[in-house]
């Protein structure tokens, strides 16, 4: 296997050596995490989140399959937190083909987690049994709740149109062709009429200064339609977020740091714990500063949790944990300036460049 | 990777075209080429340290040179012993006085072609490490720099070499680390069986090594940190990696969590066992809590025991440590997972590392059995 030597990057440059780099990545005040944040923006509420598990259960194999591993290293990681945030939330794909002993598995974890648990579905969770099992363990997929003046909903984004009852499919059949990255024939992922019904009924009762932070598995925006990073109905459901003064919205599903801003709605992509997809070839929001490539070898490259602090008025930046990576931050104020970010200092991944 | 032939070519090109073997700051002496293969890339040199066969004699005479420690019993060599791999085959060092360090020697051997110097990587140069163990009090014990440019200049041996070497009497410290420098870049052993192997030579090793060095590059997982690349055949990446050894004592988890949210690591390079927190303390870095450099894989065989900490005492415990996964702790590189090799695989693994010992060590220690007087 062949590696460029550091040495020849460094010659090339013309660097003698990796002493003090600094990361332009980290806010310049405090190297690391939520707690320089939160006393930077005098944050009213700061919460953590860990999502896109991907939980495999191999029958008859008894040793901890890696995703395992990772998951309860997110758990540890959030546990360690100083201070402690206000809720975690879980984004979706807990299971990776939506079995009971996945979804088990994942329930088991996640319940040695400090502080509250809030947990939404992705598609993995949903399309074995059409969400049976998941609303079994975890309660409602859509709901809201109220923290320190600033208004949650958590969403069922991932509302397909039925493909699956005229081809006759198994639920088994079902649940692996929704499991694929690229997605030609699939139907993509709505919140649906219903949802936004909901949505709209649930948002009604909320004074339009109030901030807002909605949780969704998918974009909640069109950003690439063959991998379904994508919310067929978004414009739809931004118009019903766009009347409020500050809205937040936080994603999975693309398993990468996203950033994105429209109008007065920030949406920021969150991280799996499992393993980081590359950015897709065409549609990537401007504002993202990209991770860069993964280390093969390292299952913990590219891959981690993450935290978001709000201020009073629900302005929120965002810390990305990559695991054996410098922690990235992203600030509101940047993003409302639709600052672009340049290129990263550091060309590669892994610890210690 | 098509790019990083272009690059390793490129850096060939320059390497045999830049002026390497220029005299500036040495007056008349005689510039000195190092014996490297032309297909290996040579060691960074830096621009103001030219090789020279005068430097190259000053330095060795410096590197074995007692009265460059506090109470004169301690060498550059007593810890980087000719005899001993030019390492000391002690856990961790042993300075004047019999005070131990927290640290498992490195040998000096091929210490030129690292990026970095130091279990911690801290010095870049090898010009900068040879300043530290001089005024390191549980090593050398000098008590400054200057100490022991006042100790170097009184004694009668070493103005003429100094003259000789940079074309001036006037004894600095630069000079001191430069010429024991120069010395070590000479240090370098490339021709192993392994080397012989790859070479073409089918009975240069064994069968079972043959099997490890598969392994290396399989199942065992190695090559992801100790890489081989013929241009660069020194089994390492030149990072720093958390693999657990610092972890073994259970209060690493604790110390490392702090580290992780102080934001004053002053505060905490202090603590009792901060030492293990290794690359972290200097650059600060998350990714680098309990980090420590890949080490070269070259003579490994000579310079147990291993490990920053020279907790492993046989190359079959270090393969077994990374066989368990490492030690788990917050830190661990994501690299790092048990690896299920059977006892056969562990020892034709072992089969391997012995391969990597230069042929002509034993002429390298006679060479320097007079210097160890």
């Amino acid at each position: 296997m062949e590696r460029v030597s550091r040495r020849d990057f460094f010659r090339l440059s013309g660097i003698a050596g990796a002493m003090g780099l600094v990361h332009w990545i980290r806010p310049a005040s405090s190297p690391l995490g939520i707690v320089s944040l939160a006393h930077a923006s005098g944050s009213q509420l700061t919460f953590a989140y860990v999502s896109d598990s991907h939980l495999l259960v191999r029958k008859g194999y008894d040793k901890e399959h890696r995703f395992t591993r990772a998951l309860k290293k997110a758990v540890t990681d959030v546990n360690s937190m100083s201070p402690q945030p206000e809720f975690v939330l879980f984004g979706g794909d807990l299971a990776q083909l939506g079995l009971k002993e996945e979804l088990d598995l994942g329930k088991g974890i996640l319940s040695e987690l400090k502080p509250k648990l809030y947990m939404m579905v992705g598609e993995h969770d949903w399309y074995h049994d059409m969400g049976e099992a998941w609303k079994g363990l975890f309660g409602e997929d859509r709901y809201s709740f109220d923290r320190k003046g600033i208004h949650f909903v958590v969403l069922n984004s991932v509302i397909v149109e039925d493909y699956w009852t005229g081809s006759k499919m198994t639920p088994m059949e079902r649940m692996l062709f929704m499991a694929q990255l690229d997605n030609p024939r699939g139907n993509p992922f709505t919140v649906g009429p219903e949802g936004r019904e909901w949505l709209k009924s649930d948002l009604a009762k909320v004074s339009k200064d109030t901030p807002v932070v909605v949780f969704s598995h998918s974009p909640l925006y069109k950003y690439y339609k063959r991998w379904n990073f994508w919310t067929d109905d978004a414009a739809e459901v931004q118009a019903l977020l766009s009347p409020f003064a500050n809205v937040t919205v936080i994603h999975g599903h693309t398993h990468q740091a996203l950033v994105n801003r429209i109008g007065s709605i920030t949406f920021y992509g969150m991280l799996s714990t499992a393993w980081p997809w590359p950015y897709a070839p065409e549609g990537l929001p401007e504002l993202t500063r990209q991770m860069d490539r993964a280390d093969p070898f390292n299952q913990f490259d590219g891959c981690g949790w993450g935290e978001a602090a709000f201020s009073q008025q629900g302005e929120a930046d965002k810390v990305y944990n990559l695991w054996d990576r410098e922690p990235m931050a992203v600030f509101y104020k940047d993003v409302k300036a639709g600052a672009i970010p340049g290129q990263p200092d550091r060309l590669h991944s892994g610890s210690s460049y | 990777m098509r790019c990083s032939r272009f690059i390793i070519v490129m850096c060939a090109v320059l390497a045999v075209s830049s002026p390497r073997l220029q005299t500036s700051e040495t007056g008349n002496a005689e510039p000195f080429a190092l014996d490297i293969p032309p297909e290996i890339l040579p060691p960074i040199i830096p621009d103001d340290n030219p090789m020279t066969a005068e430097k190259v004699s000053l330095g060795r005479k410096l590197y074995f040179d007692k009265r460059l420690s506090a109470d004169n019993t301690v060498s550059c060599a007593t810890c980087h012993d000719p005899r001993l791999g030019f390492a000391d085959g002690k856990a961790v060092a042993e300075g004047i006085g019999g005070q131990k360090g927290a640290r498992n020697s490195p040998t000096t051997l091929n210490a030129g072609f690292y990026d970095f110097q130091f279990w911690d990587g801290r010095s870049v140069t090898l010009e900068d490490q040879a300043k530290q163990p001089l005024i390191n009090p549980v090593e050398m014990g000098m008590p400054s720099h200057d100490a022991v440019v006042e100790k170097v200049k009184g004694s009668e041996d070493y103005p003429d070499l100094f003259e000789k070497a940079f074309g001036t009497r006037e004894i600095t410290i630069d000079h001191i680390a430069m010429a024991i420098a120069a010395f070590e870049r000479t240090l370098i052993t490339l021709d192993s069986p392994f080397d012989r192997f790859i070479a073409g030579d089918n009975n240069a090793i064994s069968e079972s090594a043959k099997r490890g060095w598969d392994l290396f590059n399989g199942k065992g997982r190695c090559n992801t940190c100790h890489g081989y690349v013929e241009s660069y055949p020194f089994f390492t990446d030149n990072k720093f990696h958390n693999v657990g050894v610092g972890a073994k004592n259970r209060q690493f988890d604790e110390l490392a969590r702090r580290a992780e949210h102080e934001s004053d690591v002053a505060k905490v390079s202090h603590e009792t066992g901060a030492s293990e927190l290794g690359r972290f303390l200097v650059t600060k870095g998350r990714p680098d809590i309990g980090a420590f450099k890949t080490s070269g894989l070259r003579d490994i065989a000579l310079t147990a025991p291993y490990m920053h900490d020279g907790s492993e005492p046989t190359l079959e415990s270090v393969i077994e440590f990374y066989n368990r996964g490492g030690e788990t702790n917050p830190f661990l590189d994501g690299g790092i997972r048990p690896l299920e090799l059977t006892d056969e695989e562990v020892g034709d693994l072992v089969g391997f590392l012995n391969t990597l010992t230069g042929s002509h060590i034993d002429r390298l220690k006679e060479e320097f059995a007079g210097d160890m007087e």
